[in-house]
């Protein structure tokens, strides 16, 4: 079975500014995987190559097994660009249904029905793009990105407009997805969305794959925190394994355990460590 | 061909809900009302035009009237046909319309050929209307039909139809205030191309003929303007023919036969380009 996505050594560049150097990355059926990196790393760029609005300069992208860009691998996609807009003058009801025609979509008016209600647009069918608040253009765009039932989406910055009901709505929404067994390649700043919902988390830096892995394996042992009769101990460089032994041995000398807490990196301190402060 | 029809719709409904027929149908109302005026008073004061003698002062007034409302058609289909397409790729790119539609499994020229046949699909029934008034207006208050009644008009909307087509090719490579500026001015050009032409015929001046034909064939918009003038005209003989070859709206400069199968083959050109540039365009 191919996978949902697959890229090996995707390159760009811009003239004498190289976006992307090289970067492979995997997407699994199903598989619901965290772009990051600071503004200006190629997580745009490497999701544009994949849906064939950017040509890359070296290296090859398949979706499905079908040479990206190419009008098969399109029909096996959903895309929701950073910066999008959609004509003032349509209803939402009309943009899904442009947009069914275009993918080929025999969904109609239950399908359209279906996406609005799951992006919470349901009474908005009729209202048009121009009279929607941004946050309610943006899911919208989730809508639009899911019509024909692609096998693969991606997302660019979805929930960058959103308020955080807004947000958790998109993010019960993957996981739902998840469950459909849809692949999903989400490009976003917000760490602890990443941290809660993907399988794994790909971050790039200057066009590179600087760290690759789930948010567990990420997760770096930051120490043992003990709290005992005398106040809390830490015991740097400690992890879960050393815990009944540390636990044991403060026993043994007499002290009396009140709580243990097993100290690991969050995603944002991995982040940070791997971009190395960078903004952009 | 779903593809192209559902974008091509796309585009029509846009003018429609932007209520571009709305304001279009406006001021061309007040333009023939204008025209009519025009037409009207020239007509009722036909005794004090004084050609010289020998000349139909019924037909010199008639062609060169019509001839200036074939000028403002062409005009007023060209503003309409430049603004529904001056941002199709790069404008609509660099708003994040066009990003949603590529990503969708329609090629790229099919993309194009929709948004130019949407586009022309208002224009030249628009030019053909407006041409179609101006005729009636003419020949029911002054009484002159031009001799050749339909291959002007659809000259005048084949001419629309090719400024649509460099108006996209434009917009693979310009922004949309750049293109439009781009297209007006090349515009402008032709005219005064075609407007030398004429006087270099009246002249007879070898020179500045073949350098408007030169014109036409470059942008052959021009030619087929030119070429509707001359055919309003084509079977009036004698001095008045003369006189009207002199213009500026009467016709008397031709770009020649091939003016037609040039125009046909350039749009081929455009498309052929403007598919290849969008194609190799980054978004």
């Amino acid at each position: 079975m191919s996978p949902a996505l697959s890229a090996r050594g995707l390159a760009k560049r811009y003239g004498s500014v190289e976006a992307l150097g090289g970067v492979d990355l995997e997407v699994a059926e199903g598989e619901l995987v965290g772009l990051l990196g600071p503004n200006g790393a190629g997580k745009s760029t490497l999701v544009k190559i994949v849906c064939g609005l950017v040509r890359p300069s070296a290296g090859s992208a398949e979706i499905c097994g079908l040479r990206a860009g190419s009008r098969e691998a399109r029909r096996s996609l959903g895309y929701l660009a950073e910066l999008f807009r959609f004509p003032g003058w349509a209803s939402g009801d009309e943009v899904l249904e442009l947009h069914q025609r275009l993918a080929g979509s025999e969904g109609g008016a239950a399908e359209r029905a279906e996406l609005l209600d799951l992006v919470g647009l349901a009474d908005a069918r009729d209202r048009r793009v121009e009279e929607m608040s941004k946050g309610m253009q943006q899911r919208l765009g989730i809508a639009q990105a899911l019509v024909g039932s692609p096998p693969l989406l991606l997302l660019d910055e979805p929930t960058s407009a959103l308020d955080p009901v807004g947000r958790r709505t998109v993010r019960e929404l993957l996981e739902e997805l998840r469950g459909r067994g849809i692949a999903v390649l989400l490009n976003s700043h917000l760490l602890s969305e990443i941290e809660l919902v993907c399988d794994r988390v790909a971050i790039l830096l200057h066009g590179k794959l600087v760290e690759e892995g789930s948010p567990a394996e990420l997760a770096r042992p930051r120490g043992v925190e003990i709290e005992t009769d005398e106040g809390t101990r830490l015991f740097e460089g400690a992890g879960r394994d050393d815990t009944p032994q540390l636990v044991a041995e403060l026993v043994a000398s007499g002290r009396r355990v009140y709580g243990v807490r097993v100290l690991t990196s969050t995603l944002e301190d991995t982040y940070l460590e791997a971009v190395g402060g960078e903004t952009s | 061909m779903t593809a192209v029809l559902t974008i091509a719709g796309y585009g029509l409904r846009e003018a429609l809900r932007r209520k571009v027929f709305g304001v279009v149908l406006i001021l061309t109302v007040g333009f023939l009302t204008l025209f009519w005026l025009g037409v009207h008073f020239l007509y009722g004061n036909l005794g004090n035009v004084g050609p010289p003698v020998g000349v139909d002062a019924r037909t010199f007034v008639g062609a060169t009237v019509f001839g200036l409302a074939m000028f403002g058609t062409l005009f007023l289909g060209t503003v309409l046909a430049v603004f529904l397409t001056l941002g199709v790729v790069r404008g609509d790119a660099e708003r994040g319309l066009l990003q949603p539609l590529v990503v969708r499994p329609i090629g790229r020229s099919t993309l194009l050929f929709a948004r130019w046949l949407g586009a022309v699909a208002v224009c030249a029934p628009y030019v053909g209307i407006v041409y179609a008034a101006a005729m009636l207006i003419t020949g029911l208050t002054g009484h002159w039909w031009p001799d050749h009644v339909v291959t002007p008009g659809v000259e005048l909307a084949a001419a629309v139809a090719l400024i649509a087509a460099m108006s996209l090719l434009g917009s693979v490579f310009l922004s949309a205030t750049a293109n439009g500026i781009a297209i007006f001015m090349v515009f402008g050009a032709g005219l005064v191309a075609g407007l030398l032409g004429t006087i270099g015929h009246g002249l007879n001046s070898h020179g500045l003929e073949r350098a408007a034909k030169v014109a036409a064939y470059l942008i052959p918009f021009e030619g087929l303007y030119q070429d509707a003038l001359r055919e309003i005209v084509s079977s009036t003989t004698g001095l008045t023919g003369f006189l009207l070859e002199l213009g500026p709206f009467g016709g008397g400069y031709t770009g020649g036969p091939w003016v037609r199968v040039w125009a046909a083959a350039y749009f081929a050109l455009l498309a052929a380009l403007a598919a290849w540039g969008f194609s190799r365009r980054d978004l």
